[in-house]
């Protein structure tokens, strides 16, 4: 190994470094974790099953029909024909075209799909058709088993005011709260008395935070009131309100349970999903460091005396707030697969949608409630194409032009629907994949996490991998201090990246000097020109001077691959090189988060002082869209006069309404865009004078 | 914040200078002192150019002086100047007074090295009479040229000039002729490179011209026979210099330049990297420069590229960059004719040149200004020995009243003629559609291709289905039944196969392992065109 000293006269490199945010990113999905359960090949259930939905979930539900000898069915849209699910599956029907609502959503194609494949059974996943009675009625009149609860459990949970009431009954904890719809404004405020400020307004029919309010007084569940219910109508088409206690800080805690049609229910203790941004987990783990073993208990238990009060079978999720002092309180009970199943079945070693086969096919229970362990820990982050800085993600979509999952590793299951090429697209989900690690203890399964984040390799989209490797590696998340108000606490003005100090910054300035310097060698390898290529031998190892502090880094430089694990300083640490230019721009994702550096040499970096600055575009006169999606509506006309603030157009991407505003007040130049019409990000929307 | 980072030297060879050489010769007589004065004195004084306000003034413009801009294009250390004596030879109009001579007149030249790799470099000193062309400049640039073709090795003009130097009058005139000579006895057989950094105009514009690759610096660099008040005077047209020849008008609009940078710090940086893809004369092969991307990689993102709609559009710069090394990809006039990509590449190690259509603009069809950008490229990689991989997704050439007025039938027929007469490797791959006459063009088998190869998604045909229904089953009934069958038969890659004229249909995701293995083989390709004094382009 030969090491190169640096003397402080030889060259020296400038860098700017400058935050920035990321720009661009196969294989099936992979599954170490190791069930406990062995499927025994005696044991009957369905030739075969037909898949309800698509990307990971659906991958996630052959991966066990496969094991246990089913033959399977995907479903898909047109644009989907080439997905992962699709050639993962047996046999599959195109469903429709893009819209959900015209494929994945469309029952009468899915029932011609059974009838046209004769599958015995459907797995409907989670989303789409998984919570629809309708859906599951439609399957029992053909004689199709639905892999779920029946009819009824869907119908009993699927209203907030119902389940409530059930769960009452049931001695299941509810938060206090008015356990009728509530008519007007002042009846609101007479409940909103008697329960006790602070209280929530939401939607008898509500989910994903829509139509939700939050007050403190009088006048705030007035106007809660109005809102609510105007939203509720239009978001549900079903203005019933109701009013409850409002649980400051709370936790979220779910029990997962599991029921046959027996009359048997098993709890399989809790997930911790309270990391949340706009009510969507981002980190689960199982798991809670909060909970004892009594807690625990109790909790499990209640969950249980509900699943069976509404003679539950399949695998379901009780949902829990629990406050500081671990008093719980039912929230909703999820009567499907959840999205983040494989912690359970990691610290349970049970196969959950194995289970719910069995379950559906009739078979008893094969566990008693004393064989469900804790063993270890599980932590799931759920990898997004979205933009993290943009109020803790917005969707962005794209070409997957390099895409490796951090399989390498051991402990770390990746549950993911795409590969390298795929198209996350605006239609669907953007949810690129589910990355879980596994430890003996929690510390063990977040240093995994730590890694497996580093070397998960995503080009072509944005993603906000920078995001979670910050909340894995935040000191309140690591010593368990969590709540719900996690993201907006820790970042209240956004979330900005990992922040460097004084080390990391050293650390990330040498890795790039010492990459800037092996491209620069490599550049000298040239065939036939033996006088450079003597001195260009060099075993990776580079002393760098940074402000005076001396930094060694080194490792196997291999300038093609994506991901460069280094050894800085004597810790080791994988880098991601995004991109580098001639002009010594280099792109690095270091810590999660990327950061733009500056590599030039001294004389490089003396000349380039002279280069004027830039100006550049002025664009207040000019609205672009900040993601890609739909325009949904354009409010304005060329020659309309603007306010500041006023709406101009709302552009709508994976279910979400963004409207855009004018930053001055100017008049209409010019409108590029019309509704219904598809839109990339940064597509000119509309001009102004 | 900005940061001084130390880095070993060990980078860069150092090499002696002549002029620390002198400097520690002590043995000189006292009777020669004057002499060694005068050598002296006439260094510093060439070094300053003309002098430290106007180097300020130069700076302020943001420009570098042309002895910084060799500094930082050539390795440290590596410059060797010559004709640093070389003074103007005028007398009229009070230029032989001696504040008028300056050691070594506007023009900074010598030789050097990128990454160890010899190249002739020169330099227009713009604070020398505003860096304009007088006899003993252009002899200068001249001499350097003929050493340049001596050795085989490229010749690199940092172009910064207000123009001839009138008080000479028909000198500088010869001058450019000169050079003009030089560039065009050069041409094929040593790569010259332009970088136009400051203002040329008029007959200098020729020798950029001439060269094999135009640069240009954005905002501070201009190129145009007559300026903007000539233009107003003759015909009455209001415009400014950057929009008679900006580095936008000339890498979008006129095809003149093949690259803008944003400054010269960059633009000198981006010639070095791109000096790493030439070989250093017509006698040299395409440089192999040591590779760390497997050759036998499988591109999987390939096998969906390619929508199932054929109208659909995918961006081709997608398959080059994920093909070659690294996803290092120099692209040649990004900015004009879009619809062809050109531009160079590495596969495992070893320069090769791409063209390919683009699907994603005008549908990649062919038109006037893509067919000339492409022929061009084409015969550049011929002349230097760099195998030509090309990717075919083309529908055809572009129809209409201006194309056929413009000429496309002698300017289509410019891309034909490069690819058929280049003996260099040639590999194609189609993509998609290769229809009718821009098939043939599009380095076809029948055009001495290497190795062609077809994607499962390719259709070569005279037509797309439906005009070609259209034809065949003229009045007929039952259109959309033929378009079906002519589809069933045409719209695919066998009718090609079958005879012959693809090699093999290939699954897309082994693309690169298969260029990289032909490539190996087509190094020792000899191909010889018939004598002739020199071939008749279409020009």
């Amino acid at each position: 190994m030969a090491a190169h000293r640096v003397s402080p006269s030889l060259n020296r490199l400038l860098f700017a470094v400058k935050y920035a945010s990321f720009q661009s990113g196969g294989c099936a999905v992979h599954c170490n974790a190791q069930y406990s359960t062995v499927h025994s090949p005696s044991e009957k259930t369905f030739d075969k099953i037909l898949i309800a939905n698509r990307g990971e979930i659906a991958c996630r539900v052959m991966k066990t029909c496969h094991k246990m000898g089913i033959q399977t069915v995907a479903v898909h849209s047109d644009v989907d024909s080439s997905a992962v699910h699709v050639k993962m599956a047996d046999e599959a029907v195109c469903v429709g075209p893009a819209p959900t609502s015209k494929s994945y959503l469309n029952m009468d194609a899915i029932m011609d799909a059974i009838r046209a494949t004769g599958a015995q059974a459907v797995h409907p996943g989670y989303g789409f058709l998984s919570e629809n009675k309708e859906f599951a009625k439609r399957l029992a009149a053909e004689g199709v088993a639905f892999i779920g609860p029946d009819t009824h459990a869907i119908m009993a949970m699927g209203d907030k005011i119902e389940s409530k009431l059930i769960a009452k009954a049931a001695n299941v904890n509810t938060i206090p709260g008015y356990d009728g719809v509530v008519k007007t404004a002042e009846e609101a405020v007479k409940i909103a008395q008697d329960i006790g400020y602070p209280v929530m307004i939401k939607a008898s029919a509500g989910g994903g935070g829509k139509g939700m309010r939050i007050a403190w007084n009088a006048e705030e569940t007035r106007e809660g009131f109005r809102f609510s219910s105007q939203e509720a109508a239009s978001s549900f088409g079903d203005d019933r309100l109701l009013i409850e206690k409002f649980i400051d800080n709370p936790r979220h805690i779910e029990i997962q349970v599991l029921a046959d049609k027996h009359g048997n229910a098993l709890w399989l203790n809790e997930r911790e999903c309270s990391i949340q941004r706009r009510n969507q987990k981002v980190v689960e783990e199982a798991p809670s460091t909060f909970l004892d073993p009594v807690t625990r208990r109790a909790m499990g238990e209640q969950a249980v005396q509900l699943a069976k009060a509404v003679q539950y079978s399949s695998a379901g999720t009780v949902e829990f707030l629990v406050d500081s002092k671990k008093n719980f309180y039912f929230l909703e009970m999820n009567t499907r697969l959840q999205v983040e199943h494989p912690i359970t079945e990691c610290i349970t070693g049970l196969d959950l949608v194995e289970q719910m086969i069995r379950v559906a096919k009739g078979y008893q229970l094969q566990h008693k409630q004393e064989d469900i362990p804790i063993n270890g820990w599980a932590i799931e982050s759920r990898v997004y194409a979205e933009d993290p800085y943009k109020s803790f993600g917005l969707p962005s979509i794209g070409r997957l032009s390099k895409y490796q999952e951090p399989l390498n590793l051991s402990n770390v299951r990746v549950d993911s629907g795409i590969q390298e090429g795929s198209d996350i697209s605006i239609y669907y989900d953007p949810m690129i994949s589910k990355l879980v690690t596994y430890g003996a203890t929690r510390a063990e399964a977040l240093a995994r996490m730590e890694d497996a984040l580093d070397n998960y390799v995503i080009r072509g989209v944005t993603h906000n991998i920078p995001l979670l490797r910050e909340i894995i590696t935040h000191p309140r998340f690591i010593s368990g201090d969590i709540s719900t108000n996690f993201l907006p606490e820790v970042y209240p003005d956004g979330f900005k990246g990992h922040q460097l100090d004084l080390d990391t910054r050293r650390e990330l300035l040498a890795s790039a000097a010492a990459l800037y310097i092996t491209a620069q060698l490599r550049s000298q390898k040239v065939l036939a020109i033996a006088a450079i290529t003597a001195m260009a031998h060099l075993h990776g190892y580079i002393r760098v001077e940074v402000d005076g502090g001396k930094v060694e880094v080194s490792g196997q430089w291999n300038l093609a691959s994506p991901l460069l694990p280094l050894t800085i300083n004597g810790t080791h640490r994988t880098l991601q090189c995004l991109s580098r230019d001639a002009s010594g721009r280099i792109l690095l994702q270091y810590l999660g988060t990327s950061f733009k550096v500056r590599v030039l040499s001294k004389l490089a970096a003396e000349f380039n002082s002279y280069m004027p600055e830039k100006v550049p575009e002025d664009t207040s006169s000019i609205l672009r869209s900040p993601m890609p999606g739909t325009v949904v509506a354009v409010s304005v006309k060329p020659g309309d006069p603007v306010a500041e603030g006023q709406e101009i157009c709302v552009i709508e991407a994976m279910k979400m309404q963004n409207s855009l505003t004018a930053v001055k007040q100017a008049k209409v130049k010019s409108v590029h865009c019309k509704p219904g019409e598809t839109v990339g990000e940064g597509d000119l929307l509309v001009e102004l004078e | 914040p900005s940061t001084l980072v130390r880095i070993p030297s060990f980078l860069f060879a150092v090499r002696a200078h002549p002029l620390l050489l002198l400097r520690d010769c002590r043995w000189y007589s006292v009777s020669h002192l004057s002499v060694k004065e005068r050598i002296d004195k006439k260094r510093t004084a060439a070094l300053v150019g003309g002098g430290q306000k106007r180097i300020d003034a130069q700076h302020k413009k943001g420009k570098l002086t042309a002895r910084e801009r060799v500094e930082l294009l050539l390795d440290p250390e590596s410059f060797v100047e010559s004709d640093m004596f070389v003074e103007h030879r005028c007398s009229d109009f009070g230029m032989e007074q001696d504040r008028n001579k300056f050691p070594g007149d506007s023009v900074v030249t010598g030789r050097g090295r990128i990454n160890g790799r010899l190249v002739y470099v020169f330099s227009q000193d713009f604070t020398v009479f505003g860096g304009s062309l007088s006899g003993a400049h252009a002899q200068k640039i001249c001499k350097i040229m003929d050493q340049a073709m001596t050795v085989g090795a490229p010749v690199i003009g940092l172009n910064d000039s207000g123009g001839a130097r009138i008080q000479e009058g028909v000198e500088s005139l010869a001058g450019y002729a000169d050079i003009f000579l030089r560039n065009v006895m050069a041409s094929g057989v040593v790569p010259q490179i332009s970088l136009i950094m400051g203002p040329c105009a008029g007959g200098a514009v020729y020798s950029p011209a001439l060269t094999d690759f135009t640069f240009m610096v954005k905002d501070t660099s201009y190129l145009f026979i007559t300026g903007p008040d000539v233009v107003k005077s003759v015909t009455n047209e209001d415009v400014t210099q950057e929009e008679l020849g900006g580095a936008k008008t000339h890498t979008t609009v006129s095809g003149v330049a093949h690259h803008a940078f944003e400054n010269d710090v960059e633009a000198l940086l981006n010639v070095r990297e791109f000096f790493n893809f030439l070989p250093l004369s017509n006698q040299d092969p395409a440089p192999m420069r040591e590779c760390h991307d497997c050759s036998d990689r499988l591109v999987h993102s390939l096998d969906t590229i390619v929508p199932f709609e054929t109208t659909k559009a995918y961006d081709m710069l997608d398959i080059i960059q994920t093909i070659v090394d690294e996803s290092d990809f120099f692209e040649i006039m990004p900015s004009y004719a879009k619809n062809i990509v050109v531009g160079f590449a590495r596969m495992n190690g070893r320069t090769v040149g791409i063209v390919g259509n683009q699907p994603k603009v005008a549908s990649g069809c062919l038109d006037i200004n893509s067919s000339v950008k492409g022929a061009r490229f084409v015969r550049f990689c011929d002349a230097f020995n760099i195998p030509i991989i090309t990717f075919v997704d083309v529908p055809g050439f572009l129809p209409g009243t201006a194309q056929e007025y413009g000429g496309i039938i002698r300017h289509g027929a410019k891309l034909l003629y490069a690819f058929a007469e280049a003996t260099v490797p040639k590999i194609t791959i189609i993509t998609r559609k290769a229809y009718g006459g821009a098939y043939d063009v599009m380095s076809s088998k029948h055009l001495r291709g290497d190795v062609n190869y077809a994607w499962p998604t390719a259709e070569v045909a005279v037509m797309g289905a439906k005009g070609a229904v259209q034809i065949i089953f003229r009045g007929k009934e039952n259109q959309a039944e033929a378009e079906a069958e002519y589809v069933e038969k045409f719209a695919n890659p066998f009718p090609a196969a079958v005879r012959g004229f693809v090699d093999d249909i290939i699954e897309p995701s082994t693309t690169r392992k298969r260029i990289c293995r032909d490539l190996e083989v087509l190094a020792s390709k000899k191909q010889i065109n018939p004598w002739k004094k020199h071939a008749n382009i279409p020009l």
